[in-house]
């Protein structure tokens, strides 16, 4: 069973749960950036948690089934139209044989994920099949032209599935190692600070625009190993949220960390939205 | 040894130098401490930790002592880089010395970052400065110096490292039991050609 790419928008993308234990080696764990979508797309149509999807941005998806199969579409909300008819968000959907899936453009939100009964069954690149931007670890972006293999599906689509995406809210920080680097309590300043999306951000990282941090220093740390959701703040003060595809060490000071239930949030946001931030409760 | 928090799952541990680095990383990988086990300049990240107090434990039995040293790479190098006379002038010797002192430093990889299976390579004991502008594209198997580090470019991507020459090895090849050649722990030798 094969899917066809009949048209792609701004970015099409092969992502799963990601590509865990090689950080050491320089390579960035990549995987989906908005995991309570990607997850329920797959639980819809009975895939398990670590099959992939596709991760689409800003729409403009088609796909031709070559054979009947169920998908899902979940995330940044769309239309979702097989063969010029309009088919439900959020739900199993079928598709048949030779019948044509065109997702519309989000009104709201940047990335789309279409889950397919049985997964997309790229080759595995260190136990992932998600396309890493940062190294070019993993499969290279979907093409217009490119036949997509999907594995056998395993379990029938789920009619009703919970729990739903949680609700957006202020980004939860906690402590970061280099707190010490910023002039008053890191954490603190960061929830007091207006912040807005810059339109750099990327898989990579959420680049914030806003009042910059007080470093006490601007000099280089000697590089050290970094997580997903650090607050790294580079020389010019301007926080940056390292998100999935994040360099794996870098000499920046992480002065918090952000709650990793709160970074599906982060793939949503557009730039020039506003971005809050709370301090964590402990625990 | 001081540790720093990261978050609500990481842990980063400050050691006194590269070697320790490595060697403390070394050490804990195969004892599943955490998910990743990445060494740094002077610190190790326990990203993933299942069990905070379990690794606090293991950190208070680990000396530099308990790790045995990392297994030995050879590279063959053309000494043909743009930057040679740059490093001269730093190292305070002639152009033509700069291969021989290179070759004859005993290099081991203390992290990699940058790229999958770029390893910045201690050892040195002079330092250089990064190019003031970086080259947009340094071609794959250059071996090039900043700071106190040598490193060689996995592939060709832009860089601002001074390049002292070219080595045909493969640094990185996902496909391979062992995807990076320098691995962490490794010990590097180049032999110039």
């Amino acid at each position: 069973m094969t899917l066809q790419v009949v048209a792609t928008g701004p970015s099409v993308l092969v992502q799963d749960l990601g590509r865990l234990g090689w950080a050491h080696l320089g390579v960035p764990r990549s995987g989906a950036l908005d995991l309570p979508a990607a997850g329920l797309a797959n639980r819809l149509v009975g895939n398990p948690a670590e099959a992939a999807c596709l991760e689409v941005l800003l729409g403009g998806l088609a796909l031709s089934a070559e054979r009947g199969v169920w998908v899902a579409v979940t995330g940044a909300a769309c239309e979702v139209v097989v063969d010029g008819r309009q088919r439900e968000f959020g739900s199993a959907v079928r598709v048949a044989a030779g019948e044509t899936l065109r997702l519309g453009r989000p009104a709201s939100g940047l990335r789309t994920y279409v889950a397919v009964a049985g997964g997309i069954t790229v080759e595995p690149v260190l136990g992932s099949r998600s396309t890493d931007t940062l190294g070019q670890v993993g499969p290279p972006p979907v093409r217009v032209g490119d036949v997509l293999p999907v594995g056998e599906s395993a379990r029938a689509p789920v009619a009703v599935d919970t729990p739903r995406p949680p609700s957006a809210g202020p980004l939860r920080l906690l402590a970061g190692p280099r707190a010490d680097r910023v002039v008053g309590d890191a954490v603190d300043l960061l929830c007091r600070t207006s912040y807005t999306v810059s339109p750099d951000s990327d898989r990579i990282g959420l680049r914030l625009v806003g009042e910059p941090l007080p470093l006490s220093t601007t000099a280089e740390l000697p590089s050290e190993g970094v997580v997903l959701g650090a607050v790294q703040v580079p020389p010019d003060g301007r926080p940056v949220v390292f998100l999935a595809d994040h360099p794996t060490t870098g000499g920046y000071p992480v002065v918090a960390v952000v709650d990793e239930r709160d970074l599906w949030q982060c793939a949503q946001l557009r730039p020039g939205e506003a971005v809050g931030f709370t301090r964590a409760a402990r625990g | 040894m001081q540790t720093r928090p990261v978050g609500r799952h990481a842990v980063l541990v400050e050691v006194a130098s590269p070697q320790d680095a490595v060697a403390l990383a070394a050490w804990a990988r195969p004892r599943g401490l955490a998910g990743e086990v990445v060494s740094g300049a002077e610190t190790v990240l326990f990203d993933g930790v299942g069990d905070a107090q379990a690794l606090a434990h293991a950190l208070g039995t680990w000396t530099p002592e308990a790790t045995p040293p990392g297994p030995e790479v050879e590279l063959p190098v053309v000494y043909d880089g743009p930057d040679l006379e740059t490093v001269a002038a730093h190292w305070a010797c002639d152009p033509d010395e700069v291969p021989a002192r290179h070759a004859a430093t005993a290099f081991v990889s203390a992290f990699c970052g940058f790229s999958p299976g770029f390893a910045y390579l201690s050892g040195l004991t002079g330092s250089v400065p990064r190019l003031a502008t970086p080259r947009t594209r340094v071609p794959a198997g250059s071996v090039a110096l900043a700071g106190p580090w040598c490193g060689v470019y996995p592939v060709a991507s832009p860089g601002g490292w001074q390049v002292v020459g070219t080595t045909d090895a493969t640094l990185w090849d996902a496909r391979r039991v062992e995807p990076a050649l320098l691995a962490p722990g490794t010990r590097v030798r180049f032999v110039a050609r």
